[in-house]
């Protein structure tokens, strides 16, 4: 009997199954089970969970005049998997990432020590849109920015896994993890028979036991809220489904008040206290008296209530200068910087044109590279080097003479694939991997993350705006 | 009251926007269900030729003619289904009603079961798709049982998976007060469609405009059980506005409101029932204080205006009392 994954061709890219099957027996056992599958059979079961994401309202919607249109994520019931010896490495690298974060931004509002030392240019973090002057001496609970991270990951054609970007503000997508395991369960239980998979279900306990930490400590039993812009986000749905698996009121800034620099909720019974706040919503939101005035989003006076340490937000303000595109560059000797260590995943290879060694790699390769410009200062706009004329190049090359420390520059990035279902076949498809951490007193990585796929032939795109889905994500035990 | 030793029995706070949403909720589903039951049993009456004036009766109960006749011609069959099944720009059609309770459903799904979510979410899809074909006179039958159907799974759902606290008393009182107002505005407009004119006194009783009237409250059978012979108007709508056991009557509605107010107010103490609990006693004093045959002698149509304006209070002290802070963010949820 021929199998559906018979002719599969994974080209010059490194594919998360066929490439583990080699030499590990359940993933090859996987992949065995999948290549018996009824095409029909396959078919069948997609339709059944299309439907039912639709039905569920696992969704974003999208509002016209008078209607309000739901779209789901499109959901590949192709596992990706990881093995446990590749999830070692994902853990130790982000729980590293993130703990490197937390030094750094600890660092820029205190002391300054590492612009100080020459490590990062000081002109990067402190001329930085996203760096927040109100942050400057201000103690956050256990030393915590950064409670929630996703690390954006992608793997080259050797199967090395590269961090592509740090999401240190509101990274969102982790309810699709849950969800994604959860439609697996129904409409694929026979595929991960007798293999054993890590769960996932503990997330929202591990969110609220960070959020309970990070409380003001005179409080006995915390009550912790999740903060929603409310209805009309497309994120609303994981806003819903974050609150409810932490068991806890979601709340939009309407239904907050402060009074005597204490933050309250507004309830039948009249004003209740509330003492943590999984917020997500953007820093410029928060308090019209300390960030944009015409803010209805927020609550007026709530920064106010967290300096005096009466109420806690997770995440916390001004993490955004971190996992800006500038300091994505200096991530690897920010590591060295703090931890002592070398970083246990690598960057992208990033070349910083500020820096002469940087700038001549990159005004020789430039038809080879991508050039993108750093910080919020940038305007020039990026060029793809393989896709450029002669002229866009020569053009673009005075423009990096002029102002080199405006720029990095980038290999074209080449992401891994996984078998997917296309049409009646599995065929490869670009993936990439955004594990989430919760950062308290310690860091728990989330096993495995949201694997997001490029469903389109040969594309690299694999957000959901441009014909991205998702696909559930196994780290084998 | 005993403290009670169990933690978990200890009941949590509510957010006044989700207690309002949860009114608003129970609210547009009862109407929607309420709405289906009446166009039902006009589309069979008016078919068999017996009421010719039902279908503008139908606009007449939701005070609805002069805005219909903006919008359509003529009030006939196919025009008022249409006008209130699909219209969307119709606020009160079924489809509109429909819309609010899935808002509120969504801003409530913290709160509410997966299964109470989803079943208003599949509904709202479904209808959402409806033509005006599809509320063809030849189908509006068939469409109306499905919504009556829908909204019964909708109140079986939540019966049987959402948590007894605070959150359900809220819920309650918002589905006994539209359905006692549904209810009173029924009778307020048939009875006096129905009863006979000068001329026609003596002459014998039409009465399947009564059954007509007492099936779309679903109260035929209940009706027939305690009056086995014969039938006259006032008997129906005494069933209808004082039976004690029916539960579509006015005073089994407000006196479930009062249940539900008393537990807001001694369960979960919460202070902000008493002026509902205070409106209520003067409604419900109305209603057991009076036999139907004073109410009929003194007018029924002032009193069921009165009732219709007890309702409103009443839903203006719980409004006031409980969520009136957050009136302006609720965009979506609008009175009649």
């Amino acid at each position: 009997m021929k199998g559906l994954l018979d002719g599969y061709d994974r080209g010059a890219f490194f594919c998360e199954l066929m490439d583990c099957a080699a030499h590990d027996p359940a993933v090859a056992l996987i992949a065995e089970r999948l290549s018996q599958m009824d095409p029909a059979e396959l078919i069948r079961r997609a339709e059944i969970a299309e439907i039912e994401l639709f039905n569920q309202g696992i969704t974003f919607t999208v509002y016209s005049d008078k209607d309000a249109i739901d779209r789901i994520l499109p959901f590949d019931l192709i596992p990706r998997v990881l093995t446990s010896r590749e999830w070692d490495v994902l853990e130790r690298g982000v729980r590293q990432r993130v703990a490197a974060l937390n030094a750094f931004i600890w660092d820029i509002y205190h002391d300054q020590r590492i612009l100080k030392d020459g490590v990062v240019p000081a002109a990067l973090v402190l001329g930085n849109a996203n760096f927040r002057p109100e942050m400057v001496g201000l103690d956050v609970p256990l030393g915590t920015y950064v409670h929630v991270c996703g690390v954006d990951i992608i793997r080259d054609e050797r199967g090395e896994f590269l961090v592509l970007e740090d999401n240190a503000r509101t990274p969102s997508g982790v309810s699709y993890v849950l969800e994604n395991r959860n439609m697996m369960r129904r409409v694929f239980p026979d595929l991960m028979d007798g293999i054993a998979v890590k769960p996932v279900g503990s997330y929202g306990m591990m969110l609220h036991a960070a959020l309970t930490e990070i409380a003001p400590t005179d409080v006995a039993a915390p009550q912790v809220v999740l903060l929603s812009p409310g209805i009309y986000n497309s994120a609303y749905f994981e806003h819903i489904f974050l609150a409810r698996e932490m068991g806890v009121p979601l709340v939009e800034g309407n239904d907050l008040v402060v009074e005597d620099g204490c933050v309250f909720m507004r309830t039948t019974a009249g004003l209740a206290p509330v003492h943590s706040i999984y917020r997500r919503l953007n820093d410029d939101f928060l308090d019209p008296d300390v960030f944009r005035p015409d803010s209805t989003l927020g609550v007026r006076g709530l920064i106010d209530s967290w300096r005096r340490g009466r109420v806690a937000i997770a995440n916390a303000v001004g993490t955004g200068v971190a996992d800006d595109k500038a300091i994505y560059a200096y991530m690897p000797r920010i590591i060295r910087y703090y931890l002592s260590e070398d970083p246990v995943l690598a960057n992208v290879e990033t070349h910083i044109c500020g820096e002469p060694e940087g700038l001549a790699y990159t005004l020789a390769n430039l038809e080879k590279l991508v050039v993108k410009p750093v910080g919020e200062s940038g305007g020039y706009g990026l060029i793809i080097g393989p896709h450029a004329t002669a002229a866009e190049i020569a053009a673009f090359r005075l423009q990096l003479q002029e102002n080199p420390a405006n720029y990095i520059s980038q290999p074209m990035i080449s992401l891994s694939v996984s078998p997917t279902l296309a049409g009646s076949k599995l065929a490869p498809r670009h993936v990439d991997l955004r594990p989430f951490s919760i950062t308290g007193r310690k860091t728990w990585v989330l096993p495995g993350g949201l694997t997001r796929v490029a469903l389109r032939e040969g594309s690299l795109v694999v957000n959901s705006s441009q014909g991205g889905g998702s696909k559930d994500t196994w780290v084998l035990e | 009251m005993m403290p009670d030793p169990e933690p978990q029995n200890r009941a949590p706070m509510l957010l006044s926007r989700y207690a309002e949403s949860l009114f608003w909720m129970a609210r547009y589903m009862e109407r929607i269900e309420n709405l289906a039951r009446i166009l039902d049993v006009t589309d069979t009456f008016v078919r068999h030729g017996a009421d010719q004036s039902g279908w503008r009766s139908v606009l007449r109960i939701n005070a609805d003619e002069a805005r219909f006749l903006e919008h359509y011609d003529e009030v006939n069959a196919a025009n008022v289904a249409e006008f209130y099944l699909v219209d969307r720009e119709n606020p009160t059609s079924i489809l509109s009603s429909l819309f609010a309770a899935r808002e509120n459903a969504r801003t409530l799904r913290p709160l509410i079961s997966t299964e109470m979510w989803s079943q208003i979410n599949i509904f709202y899809n479904r209808v959402r798709l409806l033509t005006p074909a599809d509320a063809a006179p030849s189908r509006v039958s068939g469409l109306c049982a499905y919504l009556k159907e829908q909204c019964q799974s909708h109140a079986g759902i939540t019966n049987g998976t959402f948590y007894r606290d605070q959150s359900w008393s809220f819920y309650c009182i918002g589905k006994f007060l539209e359905r006692g107002d549904q209810t009173s505005r029924l009778v307020d407009i048939k009875y006096h469609t129905l009863l006979p004119t000068a001329e026609d006194v003596g002459s014998p009783l039409d009465v399947s405009q009564w059954h007509a009237l007492l099936r779309a409250a679903s109260g035929y059978h209940a009706y027939r059980r305690i009056h086995p012979s014969g039938m006259t108007p006032s008997s129906v709508a005494g069933f209808l506005l004082m039976n004690q056991s029916f539960p579509r009557s006015v005073t089994l509605c407000v006196r479930q409101i009062e249940i539900y107010l008393n537990q807001l107010s001694s369960s979960y103490g919460l202070r902000g029932a008493y002026a509902a609990q205070e409106r209520l006693d003067e409604l419900r004093a109305a209603l057991m204080d009076q036999t139907i045959q004073q109410i009929i002698g003194r007018g029924l149509h002032e009193f069921l205006d009165w009732v219709q304006l007890q309702f409103i209070g009443l839903q203006q002290a719980v409004a006031e009392n409980f969520w009136r802070k957050t009136d302006a963010a609720q965009g979506q949820t609008q009175s009649h």
